[in-house]
């Protein structure tokens, strides 16, 4: 069997943004992988441009950094000179500026969320090719194939922030389930008028679903549990 | 604006990979736009979906714009092409207006301009991966175009893209007329983004009309079609010859 060590580090990944009334939810698993091995079972997709806005990152590592690197750059300048923080709005378009003018060399799908004082919280989706799009939600990587159904039903609009954190957790942790390029932990980013919160939920906190049984220490522990009684008359 | 990360390929004589400065496919995807010459000026339908390969994954994007005062501009194909095409024209529009002498750009200057940028990037080898369908009055005067990705530029009555070659031109030559109403010419369209509905894989059921007539332009609100399933033959096909389809 074919590891192939050598292959670039690629994020199968899952992540998402989600608006709320308030803000928004950026969400992703930690899976990096080069080929079939796990290169890193705990990253940080959830990368910070500036104080308010953050953006996800999917596809090639090495992409998805340098330009958010680039990005972050670009805004803090823009953050001098303009002298208050930077909108959402202007973050995606650099992320865009960049995906667009690459788009021979890059392959990183990209999904930007913040809030800013003009517009409040906001998700723009920069998929493979440098479209930008504005959403009230959007699912990016390659677990978020299986999210397309999930997210047709349970969505709707101005949900509290609880609510949208656990639609969150809960869509990364159906898509881990099932995508063997995403695993891990599930992150979340919220970003509101207060400010930044990052939680972290490891997999045995996250509920369990078909065919997936509770973690037990060791075999030894389920077969020394006291068994059924017997019958006695 | 732009910015190209710095990348040091060498000399595009010697090395194969230098030239890299081609778009070889595309990703997210618009399907057909549907056009037609009416009595007061001109009538364009689009649906407002972005394919992803197979997957429907956009569905809120608007292929149809307004440019300038005096035109529509419709766009299948690359969506991030569209979106760049609609910053060179804003430019164009901008510049246009800083003139400040009373005159506008018209639906035929525009498509002019368009021509002109498709077919230099076609030359390049780096095409915008896109098929520009560019409506207008102005004076009075309606006027109908077409650009496609290689730069192929025209004016007709009516006008399609992609699928809508296959399946909304043979209706459009039999039924349209110099005189359609406004009423008349929103349901010939209908007709024809219904059958895209029905047979293009790319298609999705949420559509919108944009008018230009000399007063201006509007752009309907998003809405859907009803579709007809109710006939006799779909009920039970394979009724006589089990296992066919």
């Amino acid at each position: 069997m074919d590891l192939n060590l050598d292959a670039p580090h690629s994020m199968g990944t899952t992540i998402i943004g989600v608006t709320y009334n308030g803000g928004v939810v950026l969400g992703a698993d930690s899976r990096t992988s080069t080929g079939m091995y796990v290169a890193n079972r705990a990253s940080d997709k959830i990368t910070q441009l500036t104080d308010n806005v953050y953006v996800c990152r999917s596809g090639s590592a090495a992409d998805s950094q340098v330009v958010s690197d680039y990005v972050r750059y670009f805004l803090h300048q823009h953050t001098i000179q303009l002298g208050q923080p930077a909108t959402v709005k202007v973050s995606a378009n650099l992320i865009r500026m960049l995906a667009y003018n690459n788009k021979n060399m890059l392959q990183t799908g990209l999904i930007v969320g913040g809030w800013d004082k003009y517009e409040g919280g906001k998700i723009y989706g920069v998929p493979l090719g440098g479209t930008v799009v504005e959403q009230p939600f959007a699912i990016g990587g390659s677990g978020s194939s299986y999210l397309y159904g999930f997210f047709d039903q349970a969505w709707k609009e101005n949900m509290t922030k609880e609510e949208a954190e656990q639609l969150v957790v809960k869509a990364v942790s159906l898509a881990i389930a099932r995508d063997g390029a995403s695993g891990g932990v599930v992150r979340t980013v919220i970003i509101n008028s207060e400010g930044v919160t990052r939680n972290f939920y490891p997999g045995d906190k996250l509920q369990l679903w078909h065919e997936e049984l509770e973690p037990q220490n060791s075999l030894l522990d389920i077969l020394n549990a006291a068994g059924p009684e017997p019958m006695a008359i | 604006m732009t910015f190209t990360i710095p990348i040091d390929n060498g000399d595009a004589l010697k090395n194969a990979e230098a030239d890299s400065q081609r778009t070889l496919y595309p990703y997210v995807t618009g399907t057909s736009i549907v056009a037609i010459k009416y009595k007061d000026g001109v009538l364009m339908a689009s649906d407002m979906g972005g394919s992803y390969g197979s997957t429907l994954r956009y569905k809120n994007i608007e292929r149809v714009k307004a440019i300038g005062k005096h035109s529509l501009l419709g766009a299948s194909g690359e969506i991030s092409d569209f979106q760049e095409i609609l910053r060179y024209l804003d430019e164009l529009v901008l510049n246009d207006n800083m003139w400040d002498d009373g005159n506008s750009l018209g639906p035929k200057e525009v498509h002019n301009y368009l021509t002109r940028v498709m077919y230099n990037r076609r030359n390049k080898f780096n095409p915008l991966w896109n098929t520009l369908v560019l409506g207008g009055v102005k004076n009075g005067e309606s006027y109908l175009g077409m650009v496609s990705m290689i730069g192929v530029s025209f004016e007709d009555n009516h006008v399609a893209t992609g699928f809508g070659n296959h399946l909304a031109r043979p209706i459009l030559r039999d039924e349209w007329r110099a005189d359609l109403s406004f009423e008349d010419g929103v349901k010939l369209l209908e007709k024809c983004m219904r059958v895209l509905l029905y047979r293009d894989r790319s298609a999705i059921n949420k559509l919108q009309i944009a008018k230009i007539t000399e007063e201006g332009v509007t752009v309907s609100q998003p809405y859907s079609l009803k579709t007809f399933w109710e006939f006799q033959a779909f009920h039970n096909p394979t009724a006589g010859a089990q296992g066919s389809w």
